[in-house]
């Protein structure tokens, strides 16, 4: 298989099969606290796709001709977590700098996701699976993409329940959106067999 | 052994001091944005720094916008009007702004930030609202989990406000929080006493502003608010007058009440107070001689779950209740209610219900 070929493979996996939300139940503190609306849902699961393939393809460079070159993997979380943090903080900056209207969009998410551990999972796992960069690149898109997906499905869900549904007062919030979140998790799992990646 | 290690060290560092290095670069660059200029009213013009929120760059000019929640954009209050063009709204700022406010470009001022020179209008009693430093003269428990506080102002020595107005009380840094931080509470006190401001404060289990007042201050402190705020205070007509409240909802009504006293205001009014227990009931007796001082003034203090030791005699039910039995249709009436948020919602339902129009019914709602 051409690396091309590959990458793509792990684009579609990325998405559907090994869906980081969904198979992995990484960043669930945002996507429990946001997704009760399909608008800002929107925002943030943008703002996920654009970070993640981002800190992937910087965390990659960092990774290989850093923490690799001088042996010093085993301190690649430390690493990460601060590459994504500062990416973030100025990016944030940027967006407010230049557009209004896409600091209204997506500026606002930013905060919020320099501690979403899907980011660092996302990051984490292409290195674990010894990634090319391409690959790397494909992964962490494929893997936004699919965290996006995952939390507007369930802003629409959770839109509808509020009109339709008796929820037992027990279970109202985040009871019940992990439940669902559950459920969403097991249709996935029809994708499963598709794709296979390592 | 030794040299890796140093190297892991000096790896680290470098790129620490890179991503720094960068930020610095980024914040002085892009993140600078300079001197703005604020003009307020069309008159007023005011050189800040640019790049922080609205409401604390006016607050840094003593310009002060009421606000109860402190920047937080968790109470809605702190709205001005922007003249010029400031963009789109953010999404912080939608759940409290009316679709009538978004043709009027009416801001939550601590969600927007100071990017470029801005025009805004602010109402004129806003340049009225000044920073007090006081002392706290005393503490008294009013009941088991309401505590009164008096603060006897010291510079300015006096301030000048409408009976039911509130003033924002300034909780230092303390081991609950690493920064100050403003909450809203009404002055209880009249008026006429321009050198004192009384509040009546209720614990709010870990609430950070009251576990200071109930746990930290002492008699002696001195602390520092800011205000009049508000625009709940008793209009100028004859309709005869409904109070409700509810706990530390007493506070703004006894200020009102007293500068009715004091102002010889003969107007029929009705106070019905909202309580489980008698233990939950507090300046009774105040009330009480009020009545003598207003002849048309009546206090009915309800308990919503009256024990057997209460022994009472009075008023029982939910204070929608008791209202459903007081009022009549149709009456000529206006409404001042001040506390919880439910209370609120609940009884301006049985107010309407009855005939009253809403744009005759004020209120004071603290979450």
């Amino acid at each position: 298989m051409t690396e091309g070929l590959f990458a793509f493979g792990v684009f579609f996996a990325a998405i559907f099969t090994n869906n980081i939300l969904l198979t992995n139940y990484l960043g669930m503190c945002s996507f429990l606290a946001v997704s009760r609306e399909l608008k800002t849902s929107v925002g943030l699961g943008m703002a996920v796709i654009f970070v993640m393939t981002c800190t992937s393809a910087i965390n990659w460079l960092i990774y290989y001709y850093v923490l690799v070159r001088f042996d010093i993997v085993y301190l690649r979380y430390i690493a990460f977590i601060i590459v994504i943090a500062a990416f973030v903080q100025l990016v944030e900056l940027v967006i407010e700098r230049v557009s209004d209207v896409l600091y209204a969009a997506l500026g606002i998410f930013l905060p919020l996701i320099t501690v979403n551990c899907a980011i660092l999972g996302a990051v984490l796992f292409m290195v674990i699976r010894e990634y090319t960069f391409l690959s790397g690149l494909a992964y962490g898109a494929g893997s936004g993409i699919g965290w996006a997906l995952a939390i507007i499905a369930m802003a629409g869900i959770r839109t509808k329940l509020n009109i339709r549904s008796k929820v037992p007062f027990g279970l109202t919030g985040a009871g019940i959106t992990l439940i669902i979140a559950g459920i969403m998790a097991l249709a996935f799992m029809g994708f499963a067999g598709m794709i296979t990646i390592t | 052994m030794l040299i890796s290690f140093l190297i892991a060290v000096a790896a680290m560092c470098g790129l620490a001091t890179f991503l720094a290095l960068l930020m610095v670069i980024a914040d002085l660059t892009v993140g600078n944005y300079g001197e703005v200029k604020i003009t307020v009213n069309n008159e007023t013009e005011m050189t800040v720094e640019g790049g922080k929120p609205l409401l604390g760059t006016l607050m840094g000019e003593k310009l002060f916008i009421p606000s109860a929640c402190g920047g937080r954009g968790s109470c809605g209050f702190c709205k001005v009007k922007v003249v010029s063009d400031i963009g789109d709204y953010v999404a912080t700022e939608l759940p409290w702004i009316t679709e009538e406010e978004k043709k009027e470009n009416i801001r939550l001022s601590c969600q927007i930030k100071v990017k470029k020179d801005l025009a805004i209008q602010i109402p004129e009693e806003l340049f009225n609202v000044k920073e007090y430093r006081t002392r706290v003269e005393r503490l008294r428990d009013l009941t088991y989990d309401i505590k009164e506080v008096i603060l006897k102002l010291l510079d300015p020595g006096e301030i000048k406000f409408r009976a039911g107005q509130y003033v924002q009380f300034q909780t230092p840094e303390y081991e609950l929080t690493s920064e100050s931080i403003y909450r809203a509470y009404s002055c209880a006190s009249q008026p006429s006493r321009k050198d004192v401001v009384e509040l009546e404060i209720r614990l709010v289990p870990n609430g950070i502003c009251t576990t200071y007042v109930f746990e930290y201050m002492k008699e002696g402190d001195e602390v520092t608010i800011n205000g009049p705020y508000g625009e709940f205070y008793l209009r100028d007509t004859d309709s005869d007058i409904i109070f409700i409240a509810g706990g530390s909802g007493m506070a703004p009504i006894k200020s009102i009440l007293l500068d009715m006293a004091e102002k010889g205001i003969d107007r029929k009014a009705t106070y019905f107070f909202g309580a489980r227990t008698t233990r939950d009931l507090f300046l009774v007796e105040e009330m009480r001689e009020l009545e003598k001082r207003l002849p048309r003034f009546t206090f009915v203090p309800a308990l919503s779950a009256p024990t057997e030791e209460d022994n009472w005699k009075g008023e029982t039910g939910l204070i929608t209740e008791v209202l459903e039995r007081h009022l009549k249709n149709g009456d000529s009436l206006e409404a001042y209610l001040c506390g919880s948020p439910g209370m609120i919602d609940a009884s301006v339902g049985v107010l309407t219900k009855k005939g009253l129009p809403e744009d005759l019914i004020y209120y004071d709602k603290f979450a």
